[in-house]
């Protein structure tokens, strides 16, 4: 079965994406003889030396003549294994839009840096906006490696500058591949130009990169999008509901419940374009019938009653505005088309202003304008069915059009709903009142604290931690170790390992150890923690609630937590296996003034030792 | 009917995304359009989207009708399938007449091929019926131009399309709003290939005119063309007629269109060909995308096809 992937490139003319394009397209055989004369009768009009595939992608006259590329243009090919869809488009800022156009439909994204100048604003901006909307697949493309004779120093340096910028990002997957586009090196077939490359050429990657396991099929979410009503003698009471599954797994009998409405139902049939089917699956348009007669619409959605969408009038989104003689202002109205919905929409707050290059927020911004990105609040004048982004794009995407013109002048993509997890974590809503407790940590019989020890995989926090838990019970001190892997089964099962889900790990492991510590344990944390500043919350945490909070840095060397590797993590980060892994492809800050410094020329009792000291146990 | 189980990992193959994706469009047009309308030319990409078309409504009839703008000058085998289908399916038939406009005077044949005439004759029937939305069966990969074109592809009350103005089209949202007089061409073959159609056509067993596959025919050549000699097609002085084994890649006026050397007579044989076949399906067979690189920019402008 051949399937299929969508893939986003971005970039200039001075990047080679043109050439490295149409050499896909050329030596995938996918350019005709008759576009190939073409192509070679320009390059000699223009007095070229080579035959410039560039010009295979060239599309509108007027990009002809200016030389550039400045729409998305959509390009096609095929090998026995997958066919290819390329959205393709330019890579200056002034082209954010075509970017996020191109990048919407897109499973994977190539970066193209050239060789010769290293990861450049553009290529940084371009990984931003491919994880902004959603790709899980990156490949680094270090174009033009002809031109620095191979020099595979240079390539690894571009790739761990660009590993360390990736881990900021929400990417799980970055191929960085060596290659000149030019001359056909490293694009379709393997090149003994470097002969240190060991990875694959770039669409034997294309070929093999697995993309299922990135669709949400846990979430059921349909959206009616059509009633199939025949009203013919033969099918009179007919009726059934047509749309396109955005998430899950629908089966026949499957209990459902369609929003806004609330009545339930159940499936009785699902009719797919070639007859019955027994689940219907991400992206397959079919038509659902129910055993209930309920009034149903187009822009009602069906999911299963136990895992609802948020129906909601009110949500916060990042949106990239798009209108070339209009900007984004608080206040004003348009209309939004959100699934099969389409409705009225205010736009009631701007938060701030995103710089697309530095990231940098600048909550000052009172307007954005055509290629600027930015969080706002919307409020819809009916109820939505709305997901967040990042766990959905189907129900977490929508375009804003302006009623006056009719242009598409928004792309958008639903945030995390604060409200609902700040009210849990922070009491920042104004109906949960803090209790206070009529005891204090010091009326309790045992004085809690917190250890939180941070390091590498390997680098002993967890065989550390569980000897020093042991050591205190025995001196009859309540102590208990915080896994933060075993968390994961239970309360954080909702949580993956991008950047952001690893912060709220982290942010939920850190309330936790407060709670337990104010409850008198001795609460041992074993938590990679990579960042400073998710540690700096956690001793943050337990200050504003009076309690001692002890940072412990585990410092093995990554060559000794490698060597040891007693999960096998290493080895199979090596293979590229698991992604965004801390000290191989994600960056670890170790701590700069440490409450204790551990180092592995100690046996593991000198070591719980002196975590023994540390917490005052024995005086 | 059986109950189809779902392919393991739950994954679909190329050809049913692509049918899923063109049922998606289908039926968001049809629920927001007031008089959509199915262009239909009788050839292979039109054929393919009208039965997309009739599945996505199920077991409803189609909510919109079909309409083919006729240059008179047709290929018999092609009005043939264009008839059977209408009585088999049962569906509404508009043809809007390039003959009527000549005759009332409003365009003038110039002596070639009526294929340019068509804009006129395609932009009047759409204005004079209301159409809102018209499906047309055009696929990116057919030509540079349309690599850019939206599936959702407006048009103005002149029936222009302006490739600077077109509007961002993300994920599956597509927006067809659009003032009185306006009107939206939507494409929902745009991600579809030449080989991805014939494969359809294969795996569906989708009847196609006969011309699609190998037969002997009197052709000769013209700017490197084979062409059929045909009743609106003769030869000029020099050319030399010979009998050969050809079949057409596209369909269209019988003045434009040229056909291969070809002994593929099976779906299956076509696909073995098209596979290796080097030449683009326009540029081995329509003289009219031949005119200048930037032919079918031009006539897509003033509103073709």
């Amino acid at each position: 079965m051949t399937s299929l992937l969508r893939i986003a490139t971005a970039g200039s003319v001075d990047d080679g994406k043109s050439t490295l394009i149409g050499r896909l397209l050329y030596d995938s055989k996918a350019v005709m003889e008759d576009q190939l004369a073409a192509v070679e009768r320009t390059s000699k009009e223009r007095g070229h030396d080579y035959t410039d595939l560039a010009l295979v992608t060239d599309g509108l006259r007027s990009e002809r003549e200016q030389g550039i590329t400045i729409d998305v243009a959509y390009r096609y090919f095929a090998t026995p294994r997958r066919k290819f869809i390329i959205a393709d488009t330019p890579g200056h800022v002034q082209y954010t839009r075509n970017m996020v156009t191109g990048t919407s439909t897109a499973q994977l994204a190539i970066v193209l840096v050239d060789a010769r100048h290293g990861l450049l604003e553009q290529s940084r901006r371009h990984a931003f906006l491919a994880s902004l909307l959603g790709v899980q697949h990156i490949v680094l493309a270090v174009n033009k490696m002809d031109l620095i004779d191979w020099d595979h120093a240079r390539f690894e340096k571009i790739r761990d500058e660009f590993h360390t910028f990736a881990a900021r990002l929400d990417v799980h997957d970055v191929t960085t591949i060596p290659m000149s586009a030019l001359h056909g090196d490293n694009v379709v077939t393997k090149s003994d130009k470097a002969p240190w490359y060991e990875g694959p050429a770039l669409l034997r990657h294309l070929e093999e990169v697995y993309i299922a396991g990135d669709r949400n099929l846990v979430d059921v979410r349909f959206p009616v999008q059509y009633v199939i009503r025949p009203q013919t003698r033969e099918h009179q009471d007919h009726r059934s509901y047509a749309g396109t599954v955005a998430s899950g797994v629908m089966r026949r009998s499957d209990e459902v419940i369609v929003l806004p409405g609330g009545k339930t139902s159940r499936i009785t049939k699902i009719e797919g374009p070639n007859g019955p089917v027994a689940e219907a699956f991400p992206p397959m348009a079919v038509s659902v019938s129910l055993a209930d007669d309920i009034d149903i619409s187009r822009g009602d959605l069906i999911a299963r009653i136990n895992n609802q969408p948020r129906v909601t009038q009110e949500f916060d989104a990042t949106v990239c505005w798009m209108a070339d003689d209009s900007a984004l202002e608080p206040g004003r109205d348009y209309i939004i088309k959100q699934t099969t919905k389409t409705a009225r929409a205010r736009v009631t707050a701007l938060d701030y202003r995103l710089d697309v290059n530095t990231l940098h927020r600048d909550k000052t911004a009172t307007a954005l304008k055509l290629n600027e990105l930015g969080r706002i609040t919307l409020r819809t004048q009916v109820p939505l069915m709305v997901d967040e982004y990042t766990r959905n794009a189907s129900t977490g995407s929508f375009i804003l059009i302006d009623p006056d013109t009719n242009g598409t002048v928004a792309a958008g993509m639903v945030l995390r709903d604060m409200s609902e997890r700040a009210a849990a974590a922070r009491a920042s809503s104004p109906n949960a009142v803090e209790h206070r407790s009529l005891v204090t940590a010091q009326d309790r019989l045992s004085r809690g604290c917190t250890v939180w020890f941070t390091g590498l995989s390997g680098s002993g926090k967890s065989s550390v931690a569980m000897l020093a838990e042991r050591k205190l019970l025995e001196m009859g001190r309540p102590a208990y170790v915080l896994d933060g892997d075993n968390l994961r089964h239970g309360l954080n099962a909702d949580l993956g390992f991008s950047m952001a889900d690893r912060a709220e790990n982290l942010r939920r492991l850190a309330h936790i150890a407060a709670l337990l510590a104010d409850s008198g344990q001795i609460v041992l944390v074993p938590a990679i923690s990579p960042l400073a500043e998710h540690r700096a919350l956690a001793r943050r945490l337990h200050e504003d609630a009076g309690l001692p909070f002890y940072e412990v840095f585990c410092d093995t060397p990554i060559a000794d937590c490698e060597k040891r590797d007693p999960k096998g993590l290493y080895a199979r980060a090596r293979a590229g296996l698991i992604k965004d892994f801390t000290g191989i492809d994600s960056p670890h800050e170790p701590p700069r003034n440490p409450d204790l410094r551990l180092t592995h020329d100690r046996t593991p009792e000198e070591l719980t030792e002196q975590i023994i000291l540390l917490v005052g146990a024995r005086r | 009917m059986t109950v189809q189980p779902a392919p393991p990992h739950y994954e679909l193959s190329h050809l049913r995304s692509l049918e899923a994706e063109a049922i998606h469009i289908i039926r968001e047009v049809a629920a927001e359009f007031e008089r959509p309308v199915l262009l239909f030319s009788g050839g292979k990409d039109s054929i393919v989207m009208l039965h997309l078309a009739l599945k996505a409504f199920q077991p409803a009839r189609l909510p919109f009708p079909v309409m083919h703008v006729d240059t008179g000058h047709n290929f018999d085998e092609v009005i043939a399938t264009r008839d059977h289908l209408v009585a088999e399916t049962g569906i509404r038939l508009v043809v809007a007449s390039v003959q009527d406009d000549i005759d009332a005077g409003r365009v003038v044949e110039n002596g070639r091929s009526r294929n340019p005439l068509q804009t006129v004759t395609l932009l009047r029937a759409i204005r004079q019926n209301k159409f809102d939305a018209a499906f047309g069966g055009a696929r990116r990969d057919e030509e540079k131009a349309r690599a850019k074109e939206r599936v959702f592809s407006f048009r103005d009350e002149f029936g222009q399309w302006e490739p600077k103005a077109q509007r961002p089209e993300l994920w599956n949202l597509y927006n067809g709003r659009h003032r009185k007089g306006e009107h939206i061409r939507v494409f929902p073959l745009s991600n579809w290939t030449e080989y991805d159609i014939w494969s359809y056509v294969g795996a569906e067993d989708i009847g196609l005119p006969a011309i699609y596959y190998a037969h002997r025919r009197q052709v000769f050549e013209r700017d490197a063309m084979l062409l059929a000699v045909h009743r609106f097609m003769q030869p000029r002085p020099g050319e030399k007629v010979f009998e050969t084994s050809v079949r057409f890649r596209t369909v269209g006026d019988v003045t434009c269109t040229g056909c291969v050397e070809s002994t593929a007579a099976t779906v299956s044989e076509i696909i073995a060909e098209t596979a290796v076949s080097r030449l683009t399906e326009r540029g081995a067979t329509r003289a009219d995308d031949r005119i200048s690189e930037a032919g079918m920019e031009d006539r897509k402008r003033e509103g073709y096809f």
